[in-house]
């Protein structure tokens, strides 16, 4: 997957997460009041209706969800085939990030697999992808 | 005072093509003229419309046709009109116009949908993407990771019934048979060519476990459906059918990736609630299939079978074929067909129920039909009922 990706559009409520993975941390809006984690990010905490929400590290590991081989090219200097996942995310009760599992056979990745969040930068975004825990 | 009920009153489609070079408001005025010619009703009749998602200038072949062309284009008298693309799918349009009706907000509503997706794929320079340098809002959630297409969303809750419930792709490819094989008795149908399942088994693969012939194929066209309150059926000469029921419930998630289970599921439960009618009383089905998976998920949220039976279910295809217990997409889905975005459904179930299906046609004078339409948190069922 060397082909450049389609980047997020950073604005004041993502800025935070796109930019997280500059310090190799993993972060995701928390309401500070009820500690609900708010996933795409949002001004209000949907449990308790507070607007004292804030960027809260997570350990930046997580299990697999489900996922599937993509084959396609979907742009011309694509590299197939490649993993996209979802990731539950560990210390983020409920929330899921749809990532690439990278760094192994694309039929080495199974339901229930532990992975650990990996950084790509491209331009002045962090992409959270994420590699297997051996 | 109970409110009066509604009725698709006349059904219209335009020729189904690729590459067309008709101009796409003159497919939707194709569409428009047959379905006020099985109505009976004329153009002085209409007081409403509705469409998805509405006119879309930076994407003209996803939707090139708006409520404002028609409206001006023809001269419409418009009481009430709807075209939103943020609506519970592509038959939400419909299911609004029955709303509609009912509340007395107009009589006669156009519902349509043209699509225009392989002309302007052939014709870039007329009909250009307008792509922004980056992607925003829910897309920015999955395109980042070359998760650019709706299949690898779709794909990935479709894995879960292959390790979870252990759905095979002989199963799978029911959906594609069964399409394939009821378009070829379709004459507008786009693609009109036998499909094996050995060819199904050779295809290759797009996103793991749905292979090529799991997705539907872009085409041009225009479908249309009219929908009229029960009080006004003297302007009417065709059998009208009712709408008995429609469903959109959500689980608090307007999301591809953060819900467990596709909007699909509290949706097909949801619209037994307002009906006597139940699943077995039902002769026809006819679920969207942009990618064969989501018709799975409709058989399961319907209650045709139980949550990860599906593949079961449809396994060797004869449950769901023409002269099975459930016939399925009998005019051959959008995988046969050509991708008329959702509102091909509606218009198969009226036809069906109106028993004009020629060499498609089911057997035993059916009743009930549902109709469906979307995927992930898209979703709208229609009880469809001839009485
Ligand atoms: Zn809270």
């Amino acid at each position: 997957m060397s082909a450049a990706r389609p980047l997020p559009r950073l604005e004041p409520d993502n800025r935070f997460f796109w930019t997280s993975g500059e310090d190799g941390k993993l972060r995701f809006l928390q309401c500070s009041d009820c500690k609900t984690f708010i996933h795409p990010p949002r001004p209000i905490c949907f449990n308790c209706l507070s607007e004292n929400v804030a960027p809260a590290v997570v350990p930046g590991t997580g299990v697999v969800d489900t996922f599937t081989i993509n084959h396609q090219k979907w742009s011309p200097n694509m590299e197939v085939p490649f993993i996209i996942a979802r990731v539950a995310i560990d210390g983020a009760p409920g929330v899921i990030l749809t990532t690439n599992i990278i760094d192994c056979p694309v039929d080495a990745v199974e339901f229930g697999d532990k992975v650990v969040v990996s950084f790509e930068q491209q331009d002045d975004v962090f992409l959270p992808l994420f590699k297997k825990v051996i | 005072m109970a409110l009066p009920e509604a009725y698709i009153t006349g059904i219209g489609q335009s020729k189904i093509g690729q590459k067309t070079t008709r101009h796409p408001l003159l497919l939707t005025t194709d569409a428009i003229r047959e379905a006020l010619d099985d109505s009976g009703l004329t153009l002085a009749d209409i007081d409403g419309i509705s469409t998805y998602p509405g006119k879309m200038s930076g994407y003209l072949g996803f939707s090139p046709v708006g409520c404002e062309d028609l409206i001006d284009a023809l001269r419409l008298n418009i009481r009430w009109f709807n075209g939103s693309g943020e609506i519970s799918s592509q038959l939400g349009a419909v299911a609004v116009a029955a709303h509609a009706v009912r509340a007395g907000a107009a009589r006669h509503v156009i519902c349509f949908r043209t699509v225009y997706e392989s002309a302007a794929m052939s014709r870039p320079q007329d009909y250009p993407m307008n792509r922004a340098p980056r992607v925003e809002g829910m897309s920015q959630w999955t395109a980042p990771f070359n998760a650019t297409s709706a299949v690898t969303w779709v794909a990935q809750y479709a894995m879960r019934h292959v390790k979870k419930y252990g759905m095979k792709r002989e199963q799978l490819a029911q959906i594609a048979l069964t399409d394939r094989k009821n378009a070829m008795l379709n004459p507008r149908a786009l693609v009109r060519e036998p499909l094996s399942l050995e060819q199904y088994m050779e295809a290759r693969m797009i996103a793991e476990p749905m292979c090529l012939f799991d997705c539907d194929r872009f085409s041009d066209a225009s479908t249309v459906l009219i929908v009229s309150a029960g009080d006004a059926l003297g302007d009417v000469k065709c059998t009208p059918v009712r709408i008995a029921a429609t469903a959109y419930q959500s689980d608090g998630r307007h999301s591809w990736d953060q819900p467990e289970v596709m909007a699909s599921y509290p949706t097909g439960a949801e619209l037994w609630k307002y009906t006597d009618y139940t699943a077995k009383d039902v002769d026809t089905v006819q679920l969207y299939d942009g990618f064969a998976f989501l018709t799975i998920t409709w058989l399961e949220a319907l209650g045709f079978c139980g949550i990860g039976e599906g593949g079961q279910f449809i396994e060797g295809g004869h449950r769901i074929a023409l002269d099975g217990e459930l016939p399925l997409n009998t005019f051959g889905g959008q995988i046969g067909a050509g991708r008329l975005h959702g509102f091909g459904f509606a218009h198969e179930a009226v036809v069906q129920l109106r028993s004009q299906g020629g060499e498609r046609q089911i057997k035993g004078n059916p009743k009930v039909a549902v109709a469906a339409s979307g995927g992930g948190p898209l979703a709208t069922a229609l009880l469809l009922a001839r009485d």
